[in-house]
């Protein structure tokens, strides 16, 4: 029993916290650009970089892998060290893994303003960074198996549980997710496409929410908030229980996403069953920690880190029932691609994320700094300033979704649709303007405490090397009054972390081989075919611009989309689709039978001024499309790359494919000057208006004369 | 996006949905079980380690 002395790192805590708050700063002043992009479409300022299309993933990015990312690792390093009684297992880790992080953020941003982007949401990046992404995330496993397995405290915490399902999914989610062929330095086309790979997707896209934004900051909340109501949690044996039941239920909640879409239905009940049952887990988290306060909650009366816990873990509560209430499908008719989802999304992100880790950067920087926090009132201002912008932001978005869904749906007595689409975003501006301002409210709450943990840490002194002493680990475990079988797995972090991989892998095989495996999933249709080198140049333009944000492209078997758009869409329809582009938010029409709808003309006026084509339309211009000259170098790489994926392609096709590309765009300009408009036959919005021409174009008509061109 | 062994139709996929249910299940009884026989003062302990540090 011999007492060891040993050293907690403080130093990379206080990096990630720096990281943290700067990212958020970065991530939220993104998020407040769009949100005034969109009822003031000026503020694109007509740059391709500074464009709605680019900066929502940059916002996406930043907040979700650099602000909560960053916020996580200052958790987790803190956390792990004093639960193991152990320093971080590899400083060189400790540091490779933060400087090799931000640098993942920087390359984020880079790379996405300017385009370059794989076209599924929250995992934007492309293949070189998500290469850097699965490096760093391994350098992070190491050193936090290494410090649980050096630890000198026997039991795991259940806050380690978290952290470790956390690492074990996400490498998995990300690996999956992530399979993409490239076909140069920076671009690639997912391996999936269509249905497959929305699936993929959403399997992906719901479990980030579940093991990047939900079970780490459980696992943090399960330090954090005993210490700072200096109470031990409520009851451990619901830990237990619902920490299982949540990694089990959660990975097969992802086909929520994609409910009246053209996914099997099977799998749609299965996200929606498994999203009702998530409830209970959830709340499991919630109750224990809100219960961990019962009989001091004057504490939180004083206490401004502890309001900020309450509110984020209600806020996760609110969360976790609405989603599974968005899962239900009769529900979910309604809220789909509104601005529900966006408030939804927004009351797990700002309450959740944003104010846990706010109440962990107010009580751990005074800590490692060694000095009282500079302002207990500015702290508590910045709560409340915070919880209104929340409640600003959030309850416009819920009337305009509602209000927006209700529009769409109305027919007149004739039985005509009574609203025009733009009508319907005109009518939601106010509402806009309102969520704009609640996000300008929630920043300056930010700024705030930028202030005040500026002034704490320039009157302390970091204690960069904390001193602790513990003693060493025995050679055996002790033994309690009765044996039992978690006692067991929770001194063996491996079989945790196995066991973990094992709970969440059932989900994802279960919902994702059977669609892969089985002809009969995805009806082939006849009549679709590939798209022609022209299209997919002009789709990879769409992807690029980010397009698929604001317009989806998936009509749903409802009277009123059928009315509206056509024929609604089919799942064969998809299968050469690399990467789907279905589209989760309607700020403009759906776009899935805009083939043919308009003439080329139409397109060419309303790309390079939405305004002169539909009058009060926030769209953007996208004038850099008259002047960017399709990249017709890369073609070849482009459809060989499609041929690999099994797209048929005759084979060699990659070396006829500018030709046709050509013939093509000149019919295209031909066309166009007929109307006295000019533009080279190569100017991007020539690929741009193939494209969309085409677009759910191929179940109606007989094989066009572009098609027949392919089968030379 | 080719595979190699496309399965023709649907039929018996059920087996699928059924072992998970069973595999789901099973865990779920024998944790609670555990959970509800588990020894109080070992919990008691675990659960105050972020505060005895």
């Amino acid at each position: 029993m011999q007492v060891e002395k040993f050293y907690y790192d403080n130093r990379i805590v206080k990096q990630f916290a720096f990281a943290t708050i700067l990212w958020g700063v970065v991530g939220m002043l993104a998020g407040l650009l769009i949100a005034v992009q969109i009822y003031l479409p000026a503020a694109n300022f007509g740059l391709p970089f500074t464009t709605f299309g680019r900066v929502r993933p940059v916002h996406t990015n930043a907040v979700i892998f650099a602000f909560v990312g960053n916020g996580m690792f200052m958790g987790v390093y803190y956390s792990l060290q004093r639960l193991c009684k152990a320093r971080m297992f590899n400083d060189t880790l400790s540091k490779i893994h933060f400087w090799g992080w931000q640098l993942i953020i920087v390359l984020a941003a880079v790379t996405l303003l300017a385009g370059y982007t794989s076209g599924k949401e929250y995992a934007e990046l492309e293949w070189p960074i998500d290469i850097l992404i699965a490096l760093i995330w391994i350098v992070f496993g190491i050193n936090m198996f290494g410090t649980i397995i050096k630890r000198r405290e026997s039991h795991l915490y259940v806050a380690i549980w978290f952290f470790i399902a956390t690492w074990i999914t996400v490498t998995m989610l990300h690996v999956v997710n992530s399979f993409e062929l490239p076909f140069s330095w920076l671009k690639s086309y997912s391996f999936y496409a269509g249905v497959q790979d929305a699936l993929v997707q959403w399997w992906y896209g719901h479990n980030a929410v579940a093991f990047f934004l939900t079970t780490p900051y459980l696992g943090v909340m399960y330090y954090f908030l005993p210490k700072a109501a200096n109470r031990p949690v409520y009851s451990y044996r619901l830990s237990i229980i619902h920490f299982w039941a949540l990694i089990f239920l959660y990975i097969w909640a992802g086909p929520h996403h994609l409910l009246y879409t053209a996914l099997p239905d099977w799998a749609q009940s299965l996200g929606t069953v498994f999203s009702i049952m998530l409830i209970a887990p959830s709340w499991g988290g919630m109750l224990n920690g809100l219960f961990t306060l019962r009989g001091a909650w004057d504490k939180v009366r004083e206490d401004p880190i502890l309001k900020f816990m309450v509110v984020a873990i209600t806020c996760y509560g609110m969360s976790t029932f609405e989603g599974p209430m968005l899962s239900i499908k009769s529900v979910n008719a309604i809220t789909h691609f509104t601005d529900w989802t966006i408030a939804h999304v927004h009351v797990g992100a700002l309450g959740w994320n944003g104010f846990l880790t706010f109440g962990i950067l107010y009580w751990i920087i005074p800590r490692i700094f060694n000095t009282p926090l500079y302002s207990k009132k500015l702290a508590t201002n910045h709560f409340w300033i915070g919880t209104i912008g929340i409640i600003l932001y959030v309850i416009p978005m819920y009337w305009a979704g509602f209000t927006q869904a209700l529009m769409w749906k109305q027919f007149t007595e004739e039985g005509t649709l009574k609203f025009q689409f733009l009508e319907t975003v005109t009518h939601i501006i106010p509402m806009y303007i309102t969520r704009s301002i609640g996000g300008a409210l929630y920043l300056s709450g930010v700024f705030i405490m930028v202030y005040n943990l500026i002034k704490t840490v320039k009157a302390g002194s970091l204690v960069a090397d904390e001193a602790a002493e513990a003693p060493a680990l025995e050679a055996h475990v002790e033994t309690h009054s009765k044996q039992y079988w978690h006692r067991w797995i929770e001194a063996r972090p491996i079989q945790m972390l196995l066991f973990s991989l094992v709970a969440v892998a059932i989900g994802g095989i279960l919902e994702l081989v059977p669609t892969f495996l089985i002809k009969s999933n995805i009806p082939t249709i006849a009549a679709v075919k590939p798209y022609t080198p022209l299209e997919l140049q002009g789709r990879d333009i769409y992807v690029r611009e980010g397009c698929y944000l604001c317009h989806s492209q998936m009509v749903r078997p409802f009277r009123d989309e059928v009315a509206r758009y056509g024929e609604y869409s089919k799942a064969g329809e998809f299968v050469y689709d690399h990467p789907f582009q279905w589209g989760s938010k309607r700020t403009g029409p759906d776009l899935a039978r805009v083939g043919g709808k308009y003439p080329n003309s139409w397109h060419f006026n309303h790309m390079q001024d939405p305004q002169s084509m539909s009058p009060g339309s926030i769209m953007p211009s996208y004038i850099w499309l008259y002047k960017n000259k399709i990249d017709t170098a890369i073609t070849p790489a482009k459809i060989r790359a499609m041929i690999t994926l099994g797209v048929p392609y005759p084979k060699g096709y990659d070396l006829q494919a500018n030709a046709d590309l050509m013939n093509q765009a000149k019919e295209i300009q031909e066309n166009l000057k007929s109307e006295k408009l000019e533009t080279p036959a190569n100017a991007e919005i020539v690929a741009l208006i193939a494209y969309l021409q085409r677009v759910g174009t191929d179940i109606k008509n007989a094989p066009k004369p572009t098609v027949a061109a392919l089968s030379n | 996006m080719k595979f190699i062994h496309y399965l023709e139709t649907i039929t018996g996929v059920d087996i699928f949905g059924l072992s998970s249910l069973t595999i789901f299940f099973t865990f779920f009884v024998g944790m609670t079980i555990w959970v509800m026989t588990s020894d109080k003062k070992s919990l008691d302990k675990i659960n105050h380690l972020p505060l005895d540090n």
